[in-house]
């Protein structure tokens, strides 16, 4: 398996976030290659990469990009740094540490797609990111990067912009973050049309997450065929995996797409906290459902990990010691889709609440098995009946739980109680030395 | 609604004069005939100089612009960070969501609610602070986390959190 890194390479670098040691590196180098590329060229390379989206769905960006309509303009990239699935915190490092790693990818893109105006719809809890960003994008307009002409050199204006939330996390959701950006509240848009076709301010409008279009510059620079060969089957490159919760060495590891989630977990991550065993894995971020101790020897990449009953999602992996208590855990998973459910579709507007409030009563000793069934009911009656993803991604934590730790949801119901008291969170909880790539974060 | 002095609905006429100075840097993101897209931004900028986002914030946002007055509303009750009502001087918000909770965020929102004597997410009487908890921060690697004022800090304490409330002036 290679250790190539696409994306952390520079992180940890002296001053890694400046345009100057930006192009020390050889960095807008694959910008200047591409502009010697036929449009369609660079799109075809992409397409051969096998890049599959970063922040969830995995879908082929290649084949996202294909979907424009031929002769509509303008048309619109908004890259998608939004990060707010819970156990999910890497676009924020591609941000801090190597921001025109981002730009330099913005900008292929948008040349490739003959796409003057960009926006990177950022979270509003990102101060610090979103500084980063303007400051970057003030450097590269000043040096004339991007601007009216693409390196001072090619007629091709660009012009990229930051636009900054104001908390909530359906703005992930690309439609929803597309009347977010036109100024409404964030509910999402019935599909189809997709925003390809008909996206912001209803021209053809391509969304991509921050890691997808930072691993553009490695493309072009390398050739589609040696990223697809970082990686395995229909999935190419590398990925940023997160790994939080009861590990010893929490943060962000680059490795190739299929790497081991166990290794992972155990090896780069240091193993479990305390010497303990280990419960329960959620691979992909809060939606993805849970795996049991003993399913977690598997293939990180996006199809094997659906084969083994979950999602790789967004690369968050949160880990459960022995010592944590399923229902707890379930309960507040539960009360966050409750909190950002949009409340535009009855099933999860109201879904979402009813199973908040069964989980707390199930946590507090008040809940019988009658509600362990109801719990079920509700989310199976959620699941394919939305909008939006949110509906399924708030029913699926609860269907797997439930699958796979029922026992724990009847003893509360029999004990009524739980029977960690004030340890349900663990029997560690406290801050731990975490990294991002070679960047150690010291408590 | 706008008087020929500047001033809107009682809302200070300098604020609203320097509402309208960074309102124009912002529109500079936008398409001219796409102002309304600058909601979210023109929200935030009235809730910095005018406290929070009273019915007359949104009205002077959505007059700026051409959008309609229920579409601020729309948006300023739909976000989480936009404040349609007063609160505390000091805005702090803690992560107790799964990755935080495992690494100490539920005890450090007790530990908050007992220092700031506060049974609930609320204002402190004083209006010092405002406590409540935050959904996933994005630090889940450095957790636990909260933010105050907006800015993020990381790998928390009971003691980082005592030296962090005890800097605010």
């Amino acid at each position: 398996m290679s250790d190539t890194l696409v994306l952390s390479a520079r992180w940890g670098k002296p001053d890694s976030a400046s345009l100057g040691t930006y192009r020390a590196d050889g960095g807008y180098g694959a910008l200047d290659k591409a502009l010697g590329m036929d449009p369609a060229t660079i799109v075809e390379e992409v397409k051969k990469s096998n890049l599959r989206g970063r922040g969830g769905a995995g879908f082929a960006t290649g084949l996202k990009w294909t979907f424009l309509p031929k002769d509509i303009r303008p048309r619109y990239l908004t890259v998608n740094a939004d990060e707010s699935e819970p156990g999910t915190f890497k676009d924020r490092y591609i941000i801090e540490l190597d921001p025109h790693l981002l730009l330099e990818g913005i900008a292929i893109t948008c040349y490739a797609l003959d796409i003057h105006l960009a926006y990177i719809y950022i979270r509003g809890e990102f101060a610090k990111q979103a500084r980063a960003l303007e400051k970057a994008i003030a450097e590269a307009n000043a040096a004339g990067v991007i601007g009216a002409r693409l390196l001072g050199k090619k007629d091709f204006d660009l012009q990229i912009h930051v636009h900054r939330g104001a908390g909530a996390y359906i703005c992930g959701e690309e439609s929803a973050l597309l009347e977010s950006l036109e100024g409404k509240k964030g509910y999402p848009r019935l599909k189809p049309p997709f925003p390809a076709v008909v996206g912001l301010w209803g021209k053809p409008t391509i969304i991509n997450n921050v890691e997808t279009i930072a691993n553009v510059p490695w493309i072009v620079q390398h050739g589609g065929d040696a990223f697809a060969a970082l990686g395995i089957g229909k999935s190419g490159g590398t990925r940023l995996f997160g790994v939080s919760g009861h590990v010893n060495r929490p943060g962000i590891y680059e490795k190739p797409c299929h790497y081991n989630l166990k290794q992972l977990i155990m090896e780069d991550a240091g193993g479990i906290l305390g010497g303990r065993a280990l419960k329960a894995v959620i691979p992909g971020g809060s939606s993805s459902p849970v795996l049991a101790a003993h399913e977690i020897d598997i293939s990180l990449e996006f199809d094997a990990v659906k084969a083994a009953g979950s999602m790789s999602g967004s690369g968050g992996v949160i880990v459960f010691d022995e010592s944590a208590c399923m229902v707890r855990a379930l309960a507040r998973l539960s009360k966050f889709y409750a909190e950002e459910s949009c409340g535009q579709c009855t099933p999860c507007r109201e879904g979402t609440t009813w199973m908040e409030g069964i989980l707390e009563k199930l946590e507090h000793g008040h809940g019988t098995a009658a509600d362990v069934a109801k719990l079920e009911q509700v989310a199976n009656s959620i699941a394919g009946n939305t909008i939006c993803a949110l509906g399924d991604a708030a029913a699926m934590p609860v269907q797997s739980f439930l699958k796979k730790f029922r026992h724990e949801f009847l003893e509360h119901a029999e004990l009524r109680r739980c029977k960690h008291g004030d340890h349900g969170w663990g029997l560690t909880q406290e801050p731990r030395d975490a990294v991002a790539g070679p960047v150690r974060y010291a408590r | 609604m706008t008087n020929p002095a500047g001033g809107v609905e009682g809302l200070p006429r300098e604020q609203v004069d320097q509402f309208d100075r960074q309102l124009t840097e912002i529109l500079k993101r936008y398409p001219p005939d796409r102002k309304a897209s600058a909601m979210i931004p023109a929200l935030r900028l009235g809730q910095t100089l005018f406290g929070h986002v009273s019915p007359a914030v949104q009205r002077l946002a959505a007059d700026r612009l051409g959008a309609s007055p229920s579409r601020a509303e729309e948006v300023a009750t739909f976000y989480v960070m936009l404040e349609t009502h007063e609160f505390g001087r000091h805005l702090v918000e803690v992560c107790t969501n799964v990755s935080c909770s495992l690494t100490g965020g539920d005890r450090l929102w007790a530990y908050l609610k007992a220092k700031l004597q506060l049974a609930k997410a609320g204002t402190t009487a004083d209006g010092t602070y405002t406590l409540r908890e935050a959904e996933c921060l994005g630090s889940c690697g450095t957790s636990p986390a909260m933010l105050v004022d907006e800015e993020m800090y990381e790998q928390l304490t009971p003691q980082k959190v005592d030296q962090i409330l005890g800097g605010l002036t």
